[in-house]
């Protein structure tokens, strides 16, 4: 039953077309009344808060990789290389995400500059992220058609667990490197990115693979794991935060759902949580207004929330609802974690049978 | 044959934004440029039928609310992925204070 349910997943399976038929996928989702005037004004593009953050993320770089350069060989290496680590393994997760959106900077070339370094920080492919991130945001979690649901039911907690040491992730990223330099997709991806656009993501599979190549000669012939540390390395010992702050986002909550206070959560951090992931933490109105930048996100919580469920007041409260939900999820899929709406909020958007988060194939929810 | 259709009051669209507007079960665009100038499009995305009236206007270009594609919405062209195809425009007048658009 778990490996047929893990089946579902795939875009090139027949929960594609079903979720097609069943009205699920390209669906009208809730959202919040917000009066055009106050949307506008959260829209709003700037590049001042984005230069400031940018900076002082490249800035951090550059100053612990120094320091960690410096103590090589030694132990007092390692908290400089961890700190090193986190901003690139863990952080570019934010900056690929909020360039990819091209919300953040109000100057073009800015936010294409920085999703080009993201995504190569994070070991994934601009083009075909941006393509399958696109249907993240159109198909929130509904079965055969999001590519990007971090924890299944049942979840693969095997992969989930290597991960936070991006043990999983890295050696799929260099898999895929490798067939795209040979000029193809795979069978997902081949389902969202159009062909027009896969030239790039062949070209620039070459190009990594050439730097990861030039990074591993350099190793060799120093005879020195430097190069590897600071070049692709962090993407391994330095993701434990991507997967900490990633899985907050949809874990444990309803599947072909059209509301995303029914999907997707929103968790309050501390300041220095929120530089490192960038305001993602406010998720449920990211998913709702994709157009706010991120550095506007608190202002638009504040004009939704009377319509959501209350806020995580931290990130330990929703992994304290996300690990017994995920684990229940092993042995019952139907199983999902269900918010209460505070008083007054606008009802959950569910039209039909399928949308009662239980994430059922459509046919066996219209039966039932 | 032009077919000229009194859309709104020149005044309905605050500058540098975009309204809706609905005519024989089509969805229109109309656009009010910084400096004052009227435009029209199609009032749906040619990514995924997003209605652009919720986006974003800066200067020339309509950003879409739904994936963030971008539109010059003076000429229609798509300025990038997620938006490959172009977005059809109208020819607009203002007379009177009337925004009217050909649609053809």
């Amino acid at each position: 039953m778990g490996r047929e349910r893990l089946q579902r997943y795939s875009l090139a399976g027949p929960e594609n077309q079903a979720a097609v038929a069943a009205g699920l996928a390209g669906g009208a989702w809730f959202r919040s009344a917000v009066p055009r005037q106050r949307l506008k004004e959260l829209m709003r593009r700037s590049d001042g808060p984005a230069i400031r953050d940018t900076a002082i993320w490249i800035g951090l770089l550059a100053v612990f990789a120094g320091l960690g350069i410096a103590w090589w060989g030694s132990w007092w290496a390692v908290p400089f290389f961890l700190a090193y680590g986190v901003l690139y393994g863990s952080s570019s997760d934010s900056r690929w995400h909020e360039a990819g959106h091209g919300t953040v900077f109000a100057t073009r070339w800015l936010d294409q500059g920085l999703y080009q370094l993201a995504s190569f920080m994070i070991m994934r492919d601009p083009t075909t992220w941006r393509w399958s991130h696109a249907r993240h945001h159109t198909d929130t979690l509904i079965v055969g058609r999001d590519p990007e649901i971090a924890a299944m039911r049942p979840a693969r907690l095997a992969r989930i667990l290597a991960n936070f040491a991006g043990l999983a992730d890295v050696p799929a990223a260099f898999r895929l490197m490798l067939v795209h330099a040979a000029g193809r997709l795979t069978a997902d991806e081949a389902d969202y990115v159009p062909g027009p656009e896969r030239h790039k993501v062949y070209r620039t599979a070459r190009i990594d693979l050439a730097i990861y190549g030039v990074t591993i000669g350099l190793a060799i012939g120093f005879r020195s794991w430097l190069p590897v540390v600071l070049i692709g390395g962090p993407r391994l010992y330095g993701a434990f935060l991507l997967q900490v702050y990633g899985l907050t986002q949809h874990a444990g909550l309803g599947e072909n759902v059209l509301d995303h206070r029914l999907n997707t959560r929103t968790v309050q951090m501390c300041v220095v949580n929120r530089f490192l992931y960038w305001n993602m933490n406010y998720h449920v109105e990211h998913h709702m207004f994709p157009m706010v930048p991120c550095f506007r996100l608190a202002e638009l919580h504040e004009e939704i929330k009377h319509d959501c469920a209350p806020p995580y007041p931290s990130l330990w409260a929703a992994w304290r609802e996300i690990i017994p939900a995920v684990l229940r999820q092993l042995r019952d899929q139907d199983y999902f974690v269900r918010r209460e709406l505070v008083a007054g909020a606008a009802p959950f958007h569910e039209p039909g049978p399928a949308n009662d988060g239980r994430g059922r194939p459509p046919a066996a929810s219209a039966a039932a | 044959m032009g077919q000229w259709i009194a859309a709104c009051q020149a005044d309905d669209i605050d500058p540098e934004d975009v309204i809706p507007f609905d005519h024989d079960g089509r969805a229109y665009a109309i656009y009010r440029s910084p400096d004052d100038r009227y435009y029209a499009t199609d009032g749906h995305c040619t990514h995924e039928q997003t209605l652009l009236c919720d986006g974003l206007v800066m200067g020339a270009v309509i950003e879409c609310p739904g994936h963030n594609g971008r539109f010059d919405y003076t000429s229609g062209q798509a300025l990038g992925a997620p938006v490959l195809t172009d977005v059809r425009t109208y020819p607009v007048r203002v007379a009177g204070g009337i925004v009217y658009i050909d649609a053809g």
